[in-house]
C-alpha cells in the first residue's frame, strides 16, 4: 500500500469493507454497508464459490480450500485480500477470526481498520480466569468459585467443598460447552476433573480448568453493550438466550421475560462496568447466569464481537448495530446516550439449523432442494446465508437462517413467531423448524418460564409428534396430509403430461384428459407414502392410498386398511408449489416440495398447522447389479460346490494366489488372456482357495474347473 | 368449452355465429316432452345399470380367492399392472371387457385376458395382459381370439405391443379349438414376427409363468423383462421335465429370471420385483426412439375445438330400445361433433342416409349415419361420400342403425344389388381410418354396407341398444314359418295356429338372444359395449390411435355401373 501520513490515516473514513466471514452474517453486514454507500468485499473458500454472500458483495476473492483452517481462519490470506481490493476496514462477523486478538492486532499493524474492540480487550476477555479477576476487581458479581492457577486435584477438591456441591468444572480457554463437567458429589470429582482436563487439552491446547458453583435452575441473560473510542459505554438492554441445546442457543428474545425494571438496570450497569474495566469499544455482549431460585445474577463471560442474536436487540431499540460498529470504527461518538436508548415491544429470534433433532441435534448436511422462508416485513426479518439449491456442507456451521420477529409485546411477538415457523419452508435436509415450533407452542415457553434446562425439562412434550387428531377426530393430520399430497401429485403429473406429451401429436393429448378415461369404471391410482417424522426420526406409518379421479381436479382418496373414511379432495388451484386444495369442503393453501434423494421421491407438504414429510420409493432406480441373490445351482451340479470354471478358453498369464489362501468375495485369483484381452477370474465368495493346479503359461479350456473356494 | 393447451377459445353460444366459422350448427333434435322420450330414458337407464353390473363382475377377475392368492405372490391384477405402465393419470381404452361372457359353462371374465390402448411415454401402445386369476391365465378359444384382435389393431394402427405375460399356455382340455387352426395360438407368434419385421416394437414383460407355447411370447419379443421369483419361461415345467427326462429341477432354476438373464439370454432385463419390472417396461418405451415413425404430425388437426352444445348424457335415451321407433341420427351427431357443427353432404338426396363433415376434438371426420332403410339413392350417396373421404384422407365414422337395403320388385329392377355392391366396394377399399358404432339395429347387408365387422373397421363398438342379425327376428320367424308350413303341407301335416305362433315365438326368441349386444360382444364381433355418453370420448381416442403417420392411397376395384 502507498505510504500515507499518520494524519491522513487517522482521518480515513471507511468506504470499502472486507467481510471476513460467510453465510448470513456476511450478508447482513453487507446489507448495512450497502445502505451506507460503503462498498463490500467478500472472501470465500472453494466450498462457497457460488454462495449467497459472494453474490451479495461488490467484489469477491477466493482465500483457500474448504476447511475453515485454510480459508476463513487464514489471517494472512484475508489481509492480502483486503490490500488487493483496497478495503480500508475488515469486519470479522462472529465466529472465525472475530475473537482473535492476534488478528485484530495484525489488522492494526497492516493499517486496516478492524471493526471490533481493541485487541487488548479481546485478549483479556478471552482468558476466562483473567476476565473473572478483572470483573471481580470492577465489582461485577461473580459465581462463587476458584479461578486461580493452582491445578492440583486435592487443592481443587478442597475449593469445591468450600463452594458447595453441585459444582461446575470449566476449561479456562475455549467455549461451546467443550470440557465442561457438572459434579454432583465429591466422589465424582477426581474422575471429572481428569476428563475435563483431557478434553480441554485436546480441544484448546491448554488444560487449565476452573471450578464454580453449579446453578441448578439457571437462565442465560446477556447484555448488549456498545462503546466508542472516546470512552463512552452504554448498554442496549438484555436478551434472554436460555433455550439451548448442546449448549447452543436456539431461541433468543429481548427483553428478557419475567424481569422487573430494577433488575434490568442493575444488569445493565454491571455490564457497562464490565466493559469499562477492559477499555472496551465497539459492540460486545456481557453474559450473565441468572439463578431463578435466588434471582441473583453472576458474570459469566464477555463476547467481544457482534453476536448471532444481535437482531433481537436491534428490533427493540430500533437501531442498526452494524451501522454503529462502522461509526465507532470511524472514530465517531455513539449516536445515543444511555437515557436516549428506546425500548419498544418484544422480539424473538429462532435459529433454523440443518440438524437431526431426533439424533441428539447432530448437524445434518445436504442440499436445500426447496427453500422458501417467510416473507419479510418491518416486523419479520429473515437473516439467511443460503438460497434454494445450496448445499449445507460439513465444513461450516449448519445454521440455515435466523428468523427474527417483533411485536408490541411478548404475546404479540410470540403469535408472529409461531406463524412464521409454520410457514418457514425447507425441504431436502432435516431441520429443527418443527422442534422450534414445538417450543414456541409450549405452555411454559408461552409463560416465559425459560431456563437453560428447558429442553431437558420438557423433553416429554417436545419430542413427540402425535399425529394430532383434527376436527372430529376422524382422521389424523398425517393422513390428511398424505391425501392432499396424493391429490396434488395426481394433478401435477396429469398436467405435466398433458402439457409436455413427448409425441407432438395433437390428438394424443386426449389421452391425458382429466379424469382419465376407463371403460365403465374409474381410474384408480395407488400411491404408497411413508410418513417420515423429523422429531422422532423414524418412519411412523406406511400409508397406502387409492386415488380415484372423479372430475377435473376432483379426487376420492381411500386408505387401504383401517377404517378411515373416504376423503373428497379437490385441487382448486395448482401452482408449481403452491396449491389451493379443498378437503371435505374446507379450502386451504398448501405448499408442496418434491425432490429425489436416496432412491426415493421425497414430498413435503405444508398445510394448515402442519408440515409433513413423506417418501415414495422410486421403482426404477434400484441397483441393477445384484442379480446375484439367486444364482442357479445346476451349472455347478457336475462340479463340486464352490468350483470356479474358466469363463472362456485362454492362456493363464498370471496366478495371483496359492492353494490355501484366504480370499474375499470378488478377490482376483488369476488372469486369463484370450482374444487379446485380459480377463480377471475372481473368487465367487469368501473362503479358502483349493484345487488350484494351474500355472501361468498354461492353456485352459472353456468351463474347465480352475479351482474351488471352500469355507 | 375447454381450452386446449392453455389457448383461449372463441366462445360461441348456441345460435351465435361468427363469419369465420360458418359450419352449420345442428339443432338439439330431441323432444323431451314426449312419452317415448321418457320411456327410452327409463329403458336406457335399465340397460346401462345391467351393463355396469356385468362389467363390475368381470373387473373382479377370477374371484376373491384367486385374487387373494395372486396378491400373496406379490403380483398385481392385470388392470393394475397396465395402470402402472401407462403414463400416470392417462386414459386407457379397454377393449372387449365382456369377451367370453356366458360363452362357456364356466365363467371366463373378460376372456381371461385384458387388452386395450394406452399411452406410455407419450406413445400409444397396445396392451395384452393375461389374467392369471382366470383359469391360471390359460388360453381358451376366445382368449386366443381376443389376443389376436389386439395384435390386429396393433398391426393396423402400427402401435407398439406390450405383452404382460402370466399364462399357463393353451387350455389343455380345449386344445383342439386352440392349437392348430390358422387363427389359433400359433398365429400369435406369427403376428409378432410379422409386426417386428414391420418395425412395430414387440415388448414382453414376464410377470408370471410363461409355459410351453407361452414361452415364445418373450422369446419372440424384441425386448423382454423377467421378474425374479415370479417370472418363469420354459417349454416344459418341472413336472413335465421330471416325466420326460427324470431331471429334478426347481422352476426358478429351470426358467427363472437369473437363469434367463445370465445364461440363456432369453430375457434381456432382470427385475427385482413386479413394480421394478413394470418400471423397466416404461423405460424400454422411453428408449424406443423410432424417429419419424409413429408420430402423427397431421397439420389439419385444429388445436382449438369446442365441446358439443348438447348434453352427451342424453345419448343414452336417444336410441330407442324399440327398433321400430325412428329417430334422427343428427341428434347423435349433434352430441359428438365439435360445437355440434355438421356440414351435410347431399342433404336432400337419398335422405335415409345422412352424410357430412364434422370435427371431433379438432380432427376432421366424415360421418355416415342411417336415418332409415337404404334405398338405391342412399347407397349411391354413401358410395360417393366414402370416395370423397378416401380421396381427401378423412377418417370415416359409421353410425349404424339399419334394418337393411330396400327389398321388392321396384328395388330389384332398379338395381339395388348394384347400388349396395358399390357401397360395399367403397367401404372395403377405402384406406382411411374407419370407426363403426352400432347404435341400434344392424341387419343383413346393411351391416356390410355400413362397415360391419367383416369390413375391418379399425374399431367397432356397440351401444347397449345394438341388435345384430341377418334379419329381424319377426321377419326371420315369418320366413321360417312360411317354409315350415309348406313342408308340413307337403307331408300333409296340419299346423295349428297356436303351433305356428309357438314356432315363430321360438325363432324370435333365438334371434333376440343371438342378436343382443351381449351375444355379439361375448364372441368378439365387436370391440366392446360402450356407454352412449362416452361415444365422443371413445371416438376421439380411437381416432388418435388409428390415424397413421403416412396416409395410404386408396385404390378401388371395379364398380358395377
Amino acid at each position: 500500500s502507498s505510504p500515507t501520513s499518520p494524519e491522513a490515516k487517522e482521518g480515513r473514513t471507511i468506504e470499502k469493507i472486507l467481510v471476513a466471514n460467510r453465510g448470513e452474517i456476511a450478508c447482513r453486514i453487507m446489507r448495512t454497508a450497502r445502505r451506507l454507500g460503503i462498498r463490500t468485499v467478500a472472501v470465500f473458500s472453494d466450498a462457497d464459490r457460488g454462495a449467497l454472500h459472494v453474490d451479495y458483495a461488490d467484489e469477491a476473492i477466493r482465500i483457500g480450500p474448504p476447511p475453515a483452517r485454510s480459508s476463513y481462519l487464514n489471517a494472512s490470506a484475508i489481509i492480502e485480500a483486503a490490500h488487493r481490493t483496497g478495503a480500508q476496514a475488515i469486519h470479522p462477523g462472529y465466529g472465525f477470526l472475530s475473537e482473535s486478538a492476534d488478528f485484530a492486532q495484525l489488522c492494526e499493524a497492516e493499517e486496516l481498520n478492524f471493526i471490533g474492540p481493541p485487541a487488548s480487550a479481546i485478549r483479556e476477555m478471552g482468558d476466562k480466569s483473567a476476565s473473572k479477576r478483572i470483573m471481580g476487581a470492577a465489582g461485577v458479581p461473580l459465581v462463587p468459585g476458584y479461578h486461580g492457577d493452582r491445578q492440583d486435584i486435592d487443592f481443587l477438591k478442597a475449593e469445591a467443598e468450600k463452594i458447595g456441591y453441585p459444582i461446575l468444572i470449566k476449561p479456562t480457554h475455549g467455549g461451546g460447552g467443550k470440557g465442561m463437567r457438572i459434579v454432583q458429589s465429591p466422589d465424582e470429582f477426581v474422575d471429572s476433573i481428569l476428563s475435563a482436563q483431557r478434553e480441554a487439552a485436546a480441544s484448546f491446547g491448554i488444560s487449565t480448568i476452573l471450578i464454580e458453583k453449579y446453578i441448578t435452575q439457571p437462565r442465560h441473560v446477556e447484555v448488549q453493550v456498545f462503546g466508542d473510542k472516546h470512552g463512552n459505554v452504554i448498554h442496549l438492554y438484555e436478551r434472554d438466550c436460555s433455550v439451548q441445546r448442546r449448549h447452543q442457543k436456539i431461541i433468543e428474545e429481548a427483553p428478557a421475560p419475567n424481569v422487573v425494571n430494577e433488575f434490568r438496570s442493575h444488569l445493565g450497569e454491571a455490564a457497562v462496568a464490565a466493559a469499562k474495566a477492559v477499555g472496551y469499544y465497539n459492540a460486545g455482549t456481557v453474559e450473565f447466569i441468572m439463578d431463578t431460585l435466588s434471582s441473583q445474577f453472576y458474570f459469566m463471560e464477555m463476547n467481544t464481537r457482534l453476536q448471532v442474536e444481535h437482531p433481537v436487540t436491534e428490533m427493540i431499540v430500533g437501531q442498526d448495530l452494524v451501522e454503529w460498529q462502522i461509526l465507532v470504527a470511524n472514530g465517531e461518538t455513539l449516536p445515543l446516550t444511555q437515557s436516549e436508548v428506546p425500548l419498544k415491544g418484544h422480539a424473538f429470534e429462532a435459529r433454523v439449523y440443518a440438524e437431526n433433532v431426533s439424533r441428539g441435534f447432530l448437524p445434518a448436511t445436504g442440499s436445500l432442494h426447496y427453500y422458501h422462508p417467510v416473507s419479510i416485513s418491518p416486523t419479520v426479518r429473515v437473516e439467511t446465508g443460503v438460497k434454494e439449491g445450496d448445499t449445507v456442507s460439513m465444513h461450516y456451521d449448519p445454521m440455515i437462517a435466523k428468523l427474527v420477529v417483533w411485536g408490541e409485546n411478548r404475546q404479540a411477538a410470540l403469535v408472529k413467531l409461531k406463524d412464521c415457523l409454520l410457514n418457514f419452508q425447507v425441504a431436502g435436509l432435516p431441520t429443527n423448524i418443527g422442534f422450534l415450533h414445538k417450543i414456541a407452542n409450549h405452555w411454559a415457553f408461552e409463560k416465559g418460564l425459560v431456563g437453560t434446562h428447558f429442553i431437558e425439562q420438557f423433553k416429554e412434550d417436545l419430542f413427540i409428534d402425535s399425529g394430532v387428531d383434527i376436527a372430529a377426530g376422524t382422521s389424523s393430520a398425517s393422513k390428511l396430509g398424505a391425501a392432499l399430497v396424493a391429490a396434488c401429485i395426481c394433478e401435477m403429473d396429469h398436467n405435466s403430461y398433458k402439457e409436455n406429451f413427448p409425441g407432438g401429436d395433437k390428438l394424443l393429448s386426449l389421452w391425458y384428459d382429466n379424469p382419465p378415461f376407463r371403460m365403465h369404471h374409474s381410474a384408480k391410482r395407488l400411491i404408497e407414502l411413508e410418513w417420515e417424522n423429523e422429531l422422532e426420526g423414524k418412519c411412523l406409518e406406511l400409508l397406502k392410498l387409492a386415488i380415484t379421479c372423479v372430475s377435473k381436479g376432483g379426487y376420492l382418496v381411500e386408505f387401504e386398511g383401517g377404517d378411515s373414511p373416504v376423503m373428497e379432495i379437490k385441487v382448486v388451484h395448482l401452482g408449481e408449489c403452491k396449491c389451493i386444495v379443498e378437503a371435505d369442503g374446507l379450502s386451504t393453501h398448501v405448499t408442496l416440495a418434491r425432490y429425489f434423494k436416496d432412491n426415493c421421491q421425497h414430498i413435503h407438504i405444508w398445510h394448515g398447522q402442519h408440515h409433513h414429510h413423506y417418501r415414495e420409493p422410486v421403482t426404477l432406480d434400484r441397483s441393477n447389479d445384484d442379480a446375484s441373490d439367486h444364482k442357479p445351482s445346476f451349472q455347478l451340479a457336475s462340479h463340486p460346490k464352490g468350483s470356479v470354471l474358466a469363463p472362456m478358453a485362454g492362456l493363464v498369464v498370471k496366478v495371483l494366489l496359492e492353494n490355501g489362501a484366504k480370499v474375499e468375495e470378488g478377490q482376483p485369483i488369476l488372469v486369463l488372456e484370450a482374444m487379446k484381452m485380459e480377463h480377471v477370474v475372481k473368487s465367487p465368495r469368501a473362503g479358502y482357495v483349493e484345487g488350484l493346479h494351474i500355472a501361468s503359461g498354461q492353456q485352459v479350456f472353456d468351463t474347465s474347473v480352475l479351482f474351488t473356494v471352500k469355507d | 368449452r375447454r381450452s386446449w393447451r392453455g389457448l383461449p377459445l372463441c366462445s360461441l353460444r348456441p345460435g351465435q355465429k361468427s363469419a369465420a366459422l360458418s359450419s352449420a350448427v345442428l339443432p338439439d333434435g330431441v323432444d323431451r316432452s314426449t312419452e317415448a322420450f321418457a320411456r327410452n330414458a327409463a329403458n336406457a337407464e335399465g340397460l346401462l345399470s345391467q351393463l355396469r353390473s356385468h362389467i363390475q363382475k368381470v373387473l373382479g377377475g377370477g374371484g376373491a380367492e384367486a385374487v387373494r392368492r395372486n396378491r400373496s405372490r406379490n403380483k398385481l391384477l392385470p388392470r393394475e399392472r397396465i395402470d402402472r405402465v401407462i403414463d400416470p393419470g392417462s386414459s386407457f381404452l379397454e377393449l372387449s371387457q365382456l369377451a367370453g361372457y356366458d360363452l362357456y359353462e364356466e365363467p371366463l371374465p373378460s376372456g381371461g385376458i385384458i387388452t386395450g390402448i394406452g399411452p406410455v411415454q407419450g406413445r400409444l401402445c397396445i396392451f395384452v395382459a393375461n389374467d392369471p386369476t382366470v383359469k391360471g391365465g390359460t388360453y381358451y378359444p376366445i382368449t386366443v381370439k381376443k389376443h389376436l384382435r389386439a395384435q390386429e389393431i396393433a398391426a393396423q394402427c402400427k402401435l407398439p405391443c406390450i405383452y404382460l405375460v402370466d399364462s399357463g399356455g393353451a387350455n389343455l382340455p380345449r386344445q383342439a379349438d386352440v392349437f392348430p387352426d390358422r387363427d389359433n395360438f400359433g398365429r400369435i407368434f406369427y403376428n409378432q414376427a410379422k409386426m417386428s419385421a414391420e418395425g412395430i416394437p414387440q415388448i414382453a414383460l414376464v410377470l408370471g409363468s410363461c409355459t410351453a407355447g407361452g414361452a415364445y411370447i418373450p422369446a419372440m419379443a424384441d425386448e423382454s423383462v423377467i421378474v425374479k421369483g415370479n417370472g418363469t419361461i420354459f417349454l416344459a415345467g418341472p413336472p413335465l421335465v421330471k416325466a420326460a427326462t427324470g431331471e429334478e429341477v426347481s422352476a426358478e432354476d429351470l426358467g427363472g429370471a437369473s437363469m434367463h438373464c445370465r445364461i440363456s439370454g432369453v430375457s434381456d432385463h432382470f427385475a427385482h420385483d413386479e413394480l421394478h419390472g413394470l418400471a423397466i417396461g416404461r423405460n424400454i418405451l422411453k428408449n424406443l426412439h423410432m424417429a419419424g415413425k409413429g408420430l402423427n404430425t397431421s397439420p389439419y388437426v385444429s388445436s382449438e375445438y369446442k365441446e358439443p352444445l348438447y348434453d352427451a348424457n342424453e345419448l343414452r335415451s336417444i336410441a330407442p330400445t324399440d327398433q321400430k321407433q325412428p329417430f334422427d341420427v343428427r341428434s347423435i351427431i349433434a352430441r359428438i361433433a365439435d360445437g355440434s357443427e355438421f356440414d351435410e353432404f347431399k342433404k336432400y338426396y337419398g335422405t335415409t342416409l345422412v352424410t357430412g363433415f364434422a370435427k371431433i376434438y379438432g380432427q376432421s371426420v366424415g360421418i355416415i349415419g342411417n336415418n332409415g332403410i337404404l334405398f338405391i339413392e342412399s347407397a349411391l350417396k354413401g358410395s360417393h361420400f366414402i370416395e370423397l373421404c378416401a380421396q381427401r384422407n378423412i377418417p370415416l365414422i359409421f353410425l349404424q342403425n339399419i334394418t337393411g337395403f330396400m327389398v321388392g320388385s321396384k328395388s330389384e329392377a332398379g338395381g339395388i344389388a348394384k347400388a349396395g355392391a358399390k357401397m360395399v366396394m367403397a367401404v372395403s377399399c377405402s384406406k382411411v381410418p374407419k370407426i363403426t358404432i352400432i347404435v341400434g339395429g344392424s341387419f343383413g347387408a346393411g351391416n356390410y354396407g355400413m362397415c360391419g365387422r367383416a369390413y375391418s373397421p379399425d374399431f367397432l363398438f356397440l351401444w347397449p341398444t345394438a341388435k345384430i342379425s341377418v334379419m329381424g327376428g319377426a321377419q326371420a320367424a315369418g320366413v321360417l314359418a312360411q317354409i315350415e308350413k309348406n313342408n308340413k303341407k307337403k307331408q300333409g301335416i296340419k299346423w295349428s295356429e297356436e303351433e305356428e305362433e309357438n314356432f315363430k315365438a321360438s325363432v324370435v326368441e333365438a334371434y333376440e338372444r343371438e342378436g343382443s349386444a351381449y351375444y355379439s360382444t361375448s364372441r368378439l364381433w365387436d370391440d366392446g359395449i360402450i356407454d352412449p355418453a362416452d361415444t365422443r370420448r371413445v371416438l376421439g381416442l380411437c381416432l388418435s390411435a388409428s390415424i397413421k403417420p403416412s396416409p395410404e392411397d386408396t385404390k378401388f376395384g371395379v364398380f358395377r355401373m
